[in-house]
């Protein structure tokens, strides 16, 4: 069962106080977009065995969305941060590539 | 207006603690920058208080103020005051982006008390209780077994938690079950 | 036979006597007895039979590795069954009996299968009951389901009396295991000022070093037990807990603890058992090593035992197992056996040692006079309920020229395994160590935490030292490498200094003789409780199991209560070597948690009873309950389908409500639907994105009904939406919906929008909300008087704040039954007050309260959609002919680019359209219409089917809504549908709409 530290409120948030969101950073796709863009947005997501950009809601507290990087494959976790975001902030990146040198995820390197 | 009644009308149990319905509780839920001085006097006005930081209750007695989220407190106050005091917060923050409604009715409260209160709380709430970790002056929200829930202390041997109304009754039920007598654990 | 001795016994109290009972029988134990130790003083040597073959069986072991003696314990609602007798304590009043026989222990039907053994080979099951296939269901299903399971589950009308409890814990350091090496790990993690847990699943601390002997820093080990217990229960920073099993370690340093409170006092005030459920930074595992038994024939004889168990009830107990005994081993450790049981006066025949020499506490043992017959085997131990005579052989050969030797028990040692459950659980790895013949962890592949680093360190026995200075100096640099890792800075200290005799090597031995033949290797058990033999392993091998996870599943190597504790290693050995392969390439199945199996009780914790789940209630709940509330849960509420009277089936409780609020005055408990507020200078933006209709240009004081889609574009939700002021909306939802809703809501607004200025509050449970339906539903609130609720001053579809008799309120007049309607909001603290005076007031006006099952009616009367009814993730609005509701003006909200896509676009789509029975009878909930043809299954082809079907009172027949394939084009056309009672019904495709179609009733 993971801990995450929500960055809205600091507490290290066992998974049961937390609820998961899916992957993180997807682009909305609205009216006027191409039926490839709308069914990439709607059903294309990532399953990668190692790093990955996944969304959580604190929901069992302070209830606010945030971001969390982790390892699918050893449960690591490089780092939560905001949601109000649409791409992992250098900080996050750089902590995954001190341990997954070479990591690429979507367009991120 | 006939006399209101609170979710469980001061319903209490004695085990290893003390634990009691404490009745109504007025209850405001401010959401806003809480960095706008504005929203910050509002606070004072209506409590006494200073605005609180990340996680961190300031009550006395039936007033105070409490940090839910980055943009959420919940203020307390006497339960006849309520109306006036949203009213007067809700005129204060007329030029300001926030939102403050009344509460009151929507939760029920309850403490918890004696030299094994925060052990009973400690068996419903996946949350470190012990005096290191968790003092007065302090709020956590999480969640009572299945249900989601806040407290704070009002002293070391008090707590003070917070639940939906609708959920008054299991949550009364299952603070019995883990105040029962002989279920001291020994560690807190 | 098997008895108590007249000294030793370090855990009973000689002077308090205890009185239990085994299958009826009266017995005597002390205080500090367990049930096996107290049985074996009685001489009841046999305490179950096997699973397969209804073997008698004995207790091979003394502690959470036994097999075999499984009991059921306890009676009536305290009666627990398969509990292991090695790991009971004794108590006055303690009743047992024996599983798997019948009719007794002593003579049992089932044995009969021993003797069929040679046709109930691994995988009979598999190979047996495939066909013919109708026999499943008759022959061998019923003949599965009679074998199946070991004791007797408990009585279904006798509910467990005790209560259990969860308690959530957060250490620095976690160990698990408190004989020498956990309570030395401890300390030296506690020295840094780490915070230490330590727990212990026996009643006493030490594990079972004061048995094996040796001095610690020169003093007896009890001595240096007891200093150390003393100097931890001293430490402000260490929490110890005995009778608490670590049952599993998971992700990110989760631990399970079992703790067991009152089993050995059962009754007594609180909780019975406390599942701990820790969060460690680190975890030391100190769990020690399990002894494995050596496979030779007969080995399942009762009186064929762990050597080390042997040693444990002569020196914890006081009990000798047998009088005259043999020990056969590969190792110098049985010979402390030997050499303890010869002390306490038994007759040790001989030490049968596979080697062909042996260390220093064999000369020990020939001094004291007792005969060892280095490089020879046990070819066979002869005897049914208890052990006779053995065969011995020499090792090497397949077990001619034997010489029979009478005894009456047998010690067997074939090397030590260390529990390395909790290192793996999380995913630790292991490595194969050749000098000892065991798996142990490997320290450069432990279980990662959150932070990537290894949280598990394991010590002492667990992690391969067996040698007890060896063991404590391991244990020493565990806890503090531990207390490091979690962030403290240790100590400079030294291990204590442990000393025993030395010991030379052991050799791996996993036949008794080597090369047995298939008459002994058909006797040699593995697999002590689910009969599994040394012939069955091989078997598989020759069938092409090669992975030793096939093969545990195909023999059911390991998969007892026990889950291979004692079996795992010798197994794995015989399949490596008839798949002519090596130990560490076959590899090891995966150890999984619990450790031990532990209560359901535990597992549940507080929840069972009145709080099995929450129950959430409206303000007026109990009056609901006091006045024939028949519940329907909704979501985790509870709202009353029905208030049933005195003598009438909830079915004309029903029909009374459905005419009564047509033609009176009907009220609806409506609390439970959302109540969300949004406010902001955006909440207008916003909402015209959260919903499909417009919601920016409502006016204030008036109500709009929405609907909701999810960016896939189907409806998830509806309701009346209210504009309060100029900035703020109200947005109901459905009762289920107000916490997925407002999650919905703040998810689109801190993930996608937030720069969008909007605040949300969820206020559903602020107020107890009425409604107030029927033709009298002005009359009741006028005579109630307070605000002018008049056609002109309140017209439909608008809102008021005002007072209603004393309440302050606010009043909406909206409708979802067709008839004139209020809902009227009061604080939630006086929502009883309120209905009570509606009540009152009402008398006069044929008021009665409705449920949700008339609510229904009503609704499905007017044509009205129910989210979850006529939606079930799959519908879109046009679906429903709701097209209405979608705005054309706005060029977006969540749903609309979905709706564009082919398959949304479709005219084959089933569609929204009135049911009428041509016989006027109810449509069986979820029937499908059936068309022409068949599908590829040869099924009929469905072409809709029903999504609300209710009786009507108001129109004395059957009405329902359904999806129908071209539906709204079929007007008239009538189509089947099959039920599941043998029926076709048959109805015709009508409107939507049954009742007073032009709305008059409301708009008055």
């Amino acid at each position: 069962m993971l801990i995450l530290n929500c960055p809205y409120c600091g507490v290290d948030a066992e998974e049961t106080e937390l609820a998961a969101g899916g992957e993180a950073h997807l682009k909305r796709f609205g009216p006027g977009s191409s039926d490839d863009e709308f069914h990439d947005y709607l059903f294309m997501r990532e399953n990668p065995k190692g790093v990955h950009f996944e969304r959580w809601r604190h929901s069992n507290g302070c209830g606010k969305w945030f971001h969390a990087a982790r390892c699918t494959q050893t449960l690591e976790v490089f780092g939560t941060y905001s949601a109000q975001t649409t791409e992992p902030p250098k900080e996050i990146k750089d902590a995954i590539t001190a341990k997954r040198p070479g990591w690429t995820w979507r367009e991120y390197e | 207006m006939s006399e209101p009644i609170s979710a469980l009308n001061h319903a209490s149990y004695d085990g290893i603690a003390k634990v009691q319905e404490c009745g109504l509780q007025g209850m405001i839920t401010l959401r806003g920058d809480l960095s706008d001085k504005v929203l910050a006097k509002a606070v004072k006005d209506a409590t006494g208080q200073k605005m609180p930081g990340q996680r961190e209750a300031f009550v006395d007695g039936e007033s105070g103020v409490c940090w839910m989220s980055p943009d959420e407190l919940l203020v307390l106050v006497p339960y006849v005051e309520v109306e006036a005091k949203l009213a007067a917060m809700t005129n204060a923050l007329s030029g300001t982006h926030a939102l403050a409604v009344n509460v009151s009715d929507a939760r029920a409260v309850f403490s918890i008390s004696g030299s094994s209160a925060r052990e009973v709380l400690g068996k419903l709430a996946p949350v470190e209780l012990s005096s290191k970790a968790f003092q007065p002056g302090q709020i956590r929200r999480s969640r009572l077994a299945q249900v989601a829930g806040a407290f704070w202390m009002d002293d070391d041997q008090t707590l003070r938690v917070v639940c939906f109304r609708s959920a008054a009754d299991y949550v009364f039920n299952l603070l019995k079950v883990a105040a029962q007598p002989g279920s001291e654990v020994g560690v807190y | 036979m098997s008895t108590r001795l007249a000294k030793q016994g370090r855990l009973i109290d000689r002077s308090k006597q205890v009185t239990f009972t085994f299958n009826g029988t009266s017995m005597q134990g002390y205080e500090g007895d367990t049930l096996a130790s107290a049985l074996l003083a009685n001489d009841q040597m046999m305490m179950g039979r096997s699973f397969k073959y209804h073997r008698p069986r004995g207790v091979v072991a003394s502690g959470a590795e036994e097999p075999n003696a499984l009991v059921g314990l306890g009676q009536g609602n305290r009666f627990e069954p398969n509990q292991r007798a090695t790991t009971t304590e004794l108590f006055n009043g303690l009743t047992s009996v024996s599983q798997n026989h019948w009719p007794n222990l002593e003579f049992d039907i089932g044995a009969v299968n021993t003797h069929l053994s040679r046709f109930l080979p691994a995988g009979f099951y598999y190979k047996m009951f495939i066909h013919p296939k109708p026999f499943w269901k008759h022959v061998y299903e019923p003949f599965i389901r009679q074998s199946a399971g070991l004791g007797k589950a408990p009585d279904k009308d006798n509910r467990d009396a005790d209560t259990y409890e969860h308690f959530y814990a957060f250490t620095d350091v976690l160990v698990i295991g408190g004989g020498v090496a956990g309570l030395q790990a401890a300390k030296a993690a506690a020295q840094s000022g780490a915070k230490v847990m330590l727990i212990e699943q026996t009643a006493h601390w030490g594990g079972r070093a004061p048995v094996d002997g040796g001095t610690i820093d020169n003093e007896p080990v009890d001595k240096f037990v007891e200093q150390l217990v003393s100097e931890l229960e001293t430490m402000g920073n260490v929490t110890m807990r005995s009778r608490c099993m670590g049952a599993g370690v998971y992700d990110h340093g989760y631990v399970l603890g079992y703790e067991r409170l009152n089993d050995h006092k059962p009754g007594t005030q609180g909780p019975r058992h406390r599942l701990w459920r820790i969060r460690a930074k680190q975890v030391v595992t100190a769990t020690g090593a399990i002894e494995r038994p050596l496979s030779f024939a007969g080995n399942d004889v009762p009186g064929v035992m762990l050597a080390s168990a042997m040693r444990d009830y002569v020196v914890n107990w006081g009990v000798t197992p047998g009088e005259r005994v043999i020990v056969a081993t590969n190792n110098d450790d049985a010979y402390r056996t030997a050499i303890i049981l010869k002390q306490a006066g038994v007759d040790v025949l001989r030490v049968i040692d596979a080697r062909a020499a042996a260390g220093p506490l064999a000369e020990e043992a020939r001094q004291l006079g007792i005969r060892v017959d280095p490089g020879k085997a046990i070819a066979k131990v002869k005897g049914g309920k208890r052990v006779k005579k053995v065969a011995i052989c020499n090792q090497e050969g397949i077990g001619g020229a034997r010489e029979e030797v009478e005894c009456d028990a047998v010690a067997m040692s074939g090397g030590w395994s260390p529990v390395v459950h909790m290192w793996s659980h999380c995913g630790g790895k292991l490595i194969w160590d050749d000098a000892n013949a065991h798996f142990r962890p490997d320290p450069a592949r432990p279980p990662l935490g959150a932070n990537g680093e290894g949280f598990v360190v394991a010590a002492g026995a667990s992690n391969g030292p067996l040698a007890l200075g060896d063991v404590l100096t391991d244990a020493h640099a565990a806890g503090k490498a531990a207390a490091k890792a979690a962030g403290f800075k240790p100590k400079n200290t030294k291990a204590p200094a442990g000393e025993t005799t030395q010991e030379a090597a052991m050799q791996a031995v996993w036949l008794m003789p080597a090369n047995a033949d298939v008459q002994l290797r058909m006797k040699s058990w593995l697999d002590f409780q689910n009969d599994v033999k040394v012939s069955d392993v091989q078997l598989a091998a020759r069938e092409g199991y090669e992975s030793v996870e096939h093969t545990k599943r195909y023999t059911t190597l390991g998969m007892a209560t026990d889950q291979g504790k004692l079996s795992n290693i010798n197994g794995l050995a015989i399949l490596a070597d008839a798949l002519e392969s090596e130990i560490p390439k076959v590899g090891t199945t995966t150890f999984r948690p619990p450790y031990t199996p532990i209560s359901m009780g535990a597992i549940g914790g507080e929840a069972r009873g009145e709080v099995f789940q929450p129950i959430r209630q409206t303000p007026m709940h109990d009056w609901h309950d006091e006045n024939g509330a028949d519940w329907e849960p909704v979501g985790h509420w509870r709202r009353t389908y029905a208030y049933v009277r005195p003598g009438e089936s909830v079915h004309d409780a029903v029909n009374r409500e459905v005419k009564n609020t047509r033609e009176n005055l009907g009220l609806l408990d409506a609390s439970t639907l959302g109540k969300l507020i949004v406010k902001g200078p955006d909440a207008g933006k916003f909402l015209d994105m959260m919903y499909t209709n417009m919601m920016s240009t409502l006016k204030v004081g008036k109500c709009r009904y929405g609907l909701m889609c999810s960016e896939n574009g189907f409806l998830i939700d509806d309701g009346v939406v209210a504009r309060i002021d100029e900035d703020t909306w109200l947005c109901h939802t459905t009762t289920g919906g107000a916490e997925r809703i407002h999650g919905h809501m703040e998810e689109w607004l801190q993930t996608e929008w937030w720069d969008w200025k909007v605040y949300v509050a969820n206020v559903t449970e602020q107020y107890a909300q009425v409604a107030v339906v029927g033709p009298n539903a002005r009359k009741v609130l006028e005579k109630l008087g307070g605000m002018d609720v008049g056609k002109e001053a309140l017209p439909f579809m608008e809102w008021r704040d005002g007072k209603i008799g004393d309440f302050d309120c606010r009043a909406y007049r909206i409708s979802f039954s067709g008839e004139l309607s209020y809902e009227i909001a009061v604080p939630a603290s006086q929502g009883q007050a309120f209905w009570n005076a509606l009540m009152e007031a009402g008398k006069e006006f044929g008021v009665m309260p409705y449920g949700t099952e008339c609510l229904h009616i009503l609704r499905a009367e007017k044509g009205f959609i129910m989210i979850g009814d006529e939606t079930d993730g799959t519908v879109i609005p046009q679906d429903l002919g709701l097209h209405w509701a979608l705005s054309k003006k706005k060029e977006d909200y969540l749903g609309k680019r979905a709706h564009l896509r082919s398959h949304m676009a479709d005219p084959d789509r089933w569609k929204l359209v009135g049911l009428e029975t041509v016989d006027g009878s109810v449509i069986p909930d979820g029937a499908y219409a059936v068309g022409e043809g068949v599908n590829a299954n040869g099924q009929r082809n469905m072409i809709g089917r029903v999504t609300s079907t209710y009786y009507s009172a108001n129109l004395g027949k059957g009405i329902a809504m359904g999806l129908v394939k071209h539906g709204p084009d079929r007007m008239g056309e009538i189509i089947e549908f099959p039920g599941t009672d043998g029926k076709t019904y048959k109805a015709k495709i009508v409107d939507p709409i049954f009742y007073d179609k032009d709305g008059e009733k409301q708009n008055v």
